[in-house]
């Protein structure tokens, strides 16, 4: 087995030895990849995103392809949450609460555009939150009204390369020229 | 019923009522003062029977209120509309919904969005709003504090 094409999928070489094989790695590497393959979303959404989430849990898109078929109905169960659709005022303190609950380490995509901006009909409100940054920190964002369900796996896949790399959001940040 | 002799038999209950032309439902306006009574007996003549109220509304004319029942008698088939005057700097009308139960959260949502207050009204606080929030987004004076884009 090609030692390169190995690594593609699992981080660690292959080390011959005569009658067989050690695979070397870091635990860290390991960890992270096993966790990157299982993430396990909260069912939330708050508005017509929720429509293409599921759309995407469904059989035609099928995100289970990846690792995230374990949709779990309570964040103590979840590793990531999938913001898809309009945070309201009312509706913030109750997502802090979500996030706050799920076990760490956890991860946040925020889906469409209200959940990166507050959307661009409800920008303007009184009543909707510009962002659902201003809560929690999110990883990932999918732009779109809402994203096409192939947006939210590309969103999902990076997440999982970002899981991978084992770098904090700080570090991620500094590799990219701003 | 039809709105004719709906309109002739609300006559002899309220005779100051005004009545609206070409409506498809009988449309009638009237005031705050005397509407607890009228709605009474709305629900309890045998002639009218309106045992379900469908829509409630608050309209801000900006220089007063209109508050919008929409009745219909599930047994009797017939829809009738009333609009009461509020005063635009208190609008206030006395609550339906101890005859319609329905109206408890209806009106809570036009006391929330729009200021109307209810009198008799057992739980009049705001319903889609956060409770801290201040003003009624609904009225057409209303100055949103975190307005982004003045048009």
């Amino acid at each position: 087995m090609d030692v390169n094409q190995t690594k593609e999928n699992f981080p660690g070489t292959v080390h011959e030895v005569p009658g067989g094989g050690i695979m070397l790695s870091k635990f860290d590497d390991v960890v992270n990849w096993a966790r990157s393959n299982s993430l396990w979303p909260l069912t939330f959404a708050t508005s017509c995103c929720g429509i293409e989430l599921m759309s995407v849990a469904g059989a035609k898109y099928d995100f289970s392809r990846f690792g995230f078929e374990v949709a779990r109905a309570t964040p103590r169960q979840a590793d990531v949450i999938i913001i898809a659709g309009t945070i309201v005022n009312k509706m913030a303190p109750v997502l802090r609460r979500l996030y706050d609950q799920m076990a760490d380490p956890k991860y946040v995509i925020a889906m469409g555009s209200c959940a990166i901006s507050g959307g661009p009909f409800f920008y303007n409100t009184y009543s909707v939150v510009k962002g659902a940054d201003h809560v929690i920190p999110v990883d990932v964002y999918i732009p779109g009204c809402p994203p096409r369900p192939e947006a939210l796996l590309h969103a999902l896949i990076t997440l999982q390369e970002k899981i991978k790399t084992g770098m904090t959001r700080d570090q991620i940040r500094d590799q990219k020229p701003q | 019923m039809t709105n004719d002799d709906l309109k002739t038999k609300i006559e002899s209950i309220l005779p100051d009522a005004t009545y609206e032309e070409s409506t498809e439902w009988l449309t009638l306006n009237t005031i705050p003062e005397g509407f607890k009574i009228f709605t009474h007996t709305l629900r309890n003549d045998p002639a009218l029977q309106f045992d379900f109220l469908f829509c409630v509304t608050a309209i801000d004319w900006k220089t007063h209120f209109h508050m919008v029942y929409h009745f219909r008698s599930t047994t009797l088939h017939q829809t009738l509309v009333v609009k009461v005057l509020l005063d635009k700097t208190n609008p206030t009308i006395d609550t339906v919904c101890d005859i319609w139960r329905t109206a408890e959260f209806h009106e809570r949502e036009a006391y929330d969005l729009m200021g109307i207050t209810f009198n008799g009204h057992p739980d009049l606080r705001r319903l889609f709003l956060e409770d801290e929030h201040t003003g009624f987004p609904l009225r057409k004076d209303y100055e949103d504090a975190i307005n982004m884009i003045k048009l």
